[in-house]
């Protein structure tokens, strides 16, 4: 009985290793590899899915059109499981075996860091969907990325602060990697927009009341705003406390809870609470002078549509950089490595759902602080603070 | 004293959750000599069970009466498909198939459920009451209020039935009380399924206030060991105590020392006590059966 199953397993492993082979051995030339390693399963999931769903979505698209310049795109995907070990051995699978062209995709900022180098060496050009500053920052030729930073999401809270005449801030982050990240930034860049920080505190991932920690902002006397960059429930229990202790400065949560979640979750004592989020989030809100409405919604519904779940941000960021890996190649005609990479970095007043992009020789990701819209929560429900008046 | 007030109350509202895990802790290691690590997975049970039939319609008092029986079947079913197969391995084997067990029903929960954070509705609303220049919700009341309740109901059970009798012999002589007639067994079943209650419970209760998802029953039965630690594991008066005072620690440790160190406040001052007095603040010594 074993040995008849094992031997029944081996033929039908064989029959579908020449089925494979047979099906791409001959048609392979015609179509251009883009290469892609996503944490579709694991931790990260919640970003790599809806990633993967819309690369796949959008080169059905590209295809059904006749593709570009006049060849069809051949979209290989690994999933990671969000383990960067994993990301590089595909890494080196994807340039060696596969032969892709261009990558998209590094869902995480530890998957991208640790395929850098395979892509440098190989010399091909590589658009990171993951969030880190580090990714773009020194400048690497190969390397581009898509997503807005921890750094532009303290600038926009920082330069909303400064609209109401505030400067003195306090600071109470979780102990998770994005919030200490996050954290690190703000306190960077705080000098820089005339902003001193002047109290910081922090929670464990996993605390359940942060009243103590609020207390102590609310006893000190300079405080004129706060900032909660967090991640998960911790910002929810912590906007719950603020208003449990009826603290009245101005209130800021970061672009990590940018999710109708987060509402629920925090429940009315959501109201007034302000944060930076990417305009896909608002899309139906933008007033029609919008430049990047257009974009948005049409990126909101084919997704809602085809998936049937609620659009993410993190799948608009794959839209991003599949559309400007294709505009380049197709300004460069064709789809020679150097070339693409050359027109890539000259890509200039692409309208992504990321924001406006506009990249140099020294500006990988090219977006400026207007990627990120003002949201103040008001009834249950996000509206738009214009950048101009408070 | 505002603040000090403040703190206080954060300290005593976390405290008491940490206070009934650690007596769900006493509970089982009692009856059976076993650290039962999955405690901490049946508060998430009694939450998200909750959560999950009040969103499938059913009213609220009866979501939650469901969610305390799911969460007792799953505390029988622990201890008859996991625990009594193998009664005759040492306490760390048995410890170490709670922590399987804890796995597992993380991962099962992953699955049935799903991986985001939930809320419940608090039972007296959400406008918090003014004290002495201090807030506290009144969902703090009903948790400490809850805690109570069931900490006297244990203890009537135990100290006033024969169940309860039965139990507290089966702690003390398993071999004895299986010679007066003592299904023993059946007494180390009983002591999982209502340790599953009280978990069931003090979820439900702290929903409202701390929110849920599929994974924070792991942290709550660290801090609920180390609070049956603290107090003397053994001790229900030590386990109540031991919690306390280890959610005041955390809230004093985070309102006056710094919030960056908050846990290694606590966690050392529980290492100081342990090293003075190795059987915690209430333990007494064991003695080794020969």
């Amino acid at each position: 009985m074993f040995r008849q199953m094992s031997f029944r397993q081996m033929s039908t492993a064989i029959a579908i290793g020449v089925g494979t082979l047979l099906a791409t051995g001959p048609d392979a030339p015609a179509q251009v590899k883009i290469g892609a390693v996503l944490s579709v399963t694991g931790p990260a999931s919640f970003l790599g899915d809806p990633e993967k769903k819309t690369l796949e979505m959008y080169v059905a698209e590209i295809n059904e059109k006749g593709g570009v310049n006049g060849q069809k795109l051949q979209l290989v995907i690994y999933d990671d499981g969000g383990d960067a070990n994993n990301a590089r051995t595909f890494a080196t699978r994807l340039v060696e075996e596969d032969k892709v062209i261009a990558m998209i995709g590094g869902t995480t900022t530890g998957s991208t860091l640790a395929m850098i180098p395979v892509f440098e060496d190989a010399q091909l050009p590589f658009i990171s969907l993951a969030g880190a500053v580090q990714i773009i920052q020194p400048v690497r030729k190969w390397v581009f990325k898509t997503p807005h930073t921890d750094t532009m999401a303290c600038e926009k809270i920082f330069a909303d602060i400064k609209r109401r005449n505030l400067s003195k801030v306090a600071l109470i982050s979780g102990s998770g990697g994005f919030e200490k990240s996050m954290e690190a930034e703000c306190v960077k860049v705080a000098p820089k927009a005339g902003i001193s920080i002047v109290h910081q505190e922090s929670y464990g991932p996993r605390d359940t009341d942060m009243t103590p920690q609020l207390t102590n902002i609310k006893g000190k006397a300079d405080v004129q705003a706060v900032i909660n960059p967090g991640f998960g429930q911790g910002p929810a229990i912590v906007t719950r406390n603020y208003r449990q202790l009826d603290i009245k400065l101005p209130f800021y949560q970061s672009h990590g809870v940018a999710s109708k979640q987060f509402i629920e979750l925090a429940g009315a004592a959501a109201e007034g609470v302000r944060l930076p989020a990417a305009a896909l989030l608002v899309a139906e809100k933008l007033p029609s002078s919008d430049p990047q409405r257009a974009v948005v919604v049409d990126y909101k519904q084919t997704y809602e549509r085809k998936t049937g779940q609620p659009v993410s941000t993190f799948g608009g960021h794959a839209y991003d950089g599949l559309m400007i890996l294709t505009e380049a190649a197709k300004r460069a005609r064709g789809w020679d490595k150097a070339k693409v990479r050359d027109e890539i970095e000259k890509t200039k007043g692409f309208m992504g759902t990321g924001g406006l992009v506009t990249m140099s020789a020294t500006d990988h990701m090219g977006l400026d602080l207007s990627a990120f819209r003002m949201l103040e929560i008001k009834n249950g429900d996000w509206t738009l603070i214009p950048d101009s008046g408070t | 004293m505002a603040e000090f007030l403040q703190f206080l109350f954060s300290g005593l509202t976390v405290g008491a959750v940490y206070a009934l895990i650690a007596l769900g802790f006493t509970l089982i290691y009692n009856a059976s000599d076993v650290i039962n690590f999955a405690q901490g997975e049946f508060v998430m049970l009694g939450g998200m069970s909750t959560v999950f039939l009040a969103l499938a319609g059913v009213p609220l008092p009866l979501a939650a009466l469901l969610a305390i029986v799911l969460t007792i079947a799953a505390g029988f079913a622990l201890h008859r498909g996991a625990i009594e197969p193998a009664r005759d391995a040492s306490p760390v084997t048995l410890i170490m198939i709670t922590i399987g067990a804890s796995i597992f029903i993380r991962g099962a929960a992953q699955v049935v459920f799903d991986k985001r954070f939930h809320s419940l509705p608090p039972l007296l609303g959400s406008e918090p009451i003014s004290l002495g220049g201090a807030t506290l919700l009144p969902q703090s009341l009903v948790v400490l209020a809850g805690g109570a309740v069931i900490v006297v109901l244990l203890w009537l059970f135990i100290d006033r039935t024969l169940v309860g009798k039965a139990i507290i012999a089966t702690a003390a002589n398993r071999l004895a009380a299986r010679l007066v007639g003592i299904n023993t067994r059946r007494i180390v079943g009983l002591a999982f399924a209502i340790s599953a209650a009280i978990g069931a419970v003090a979820g439900i209760l702290v929903t409202p206030l701390t929110l849920t998802s599929y994974d924070v029953g792991t942290l709550l039965a660290l801090k609920g060991f180390a609070a049956a630690m603290l107090g003397g594991i053994g001790s229900a008066l030590g386990a109540v105590i031991g919690g306390l005072i280890l959610g005041m620690l955390e809230a004093f440790g985070a309102g006056y020392i710094s919030s960056k160190y908050k846990d290694a406040v606590a966690f050392l001052i529980i290492l100081a006590v342990l090293f003075a007095m190795p059987q915690g603040l209430l333990g007494r010594g064991r003695v080794e059966r020969v």
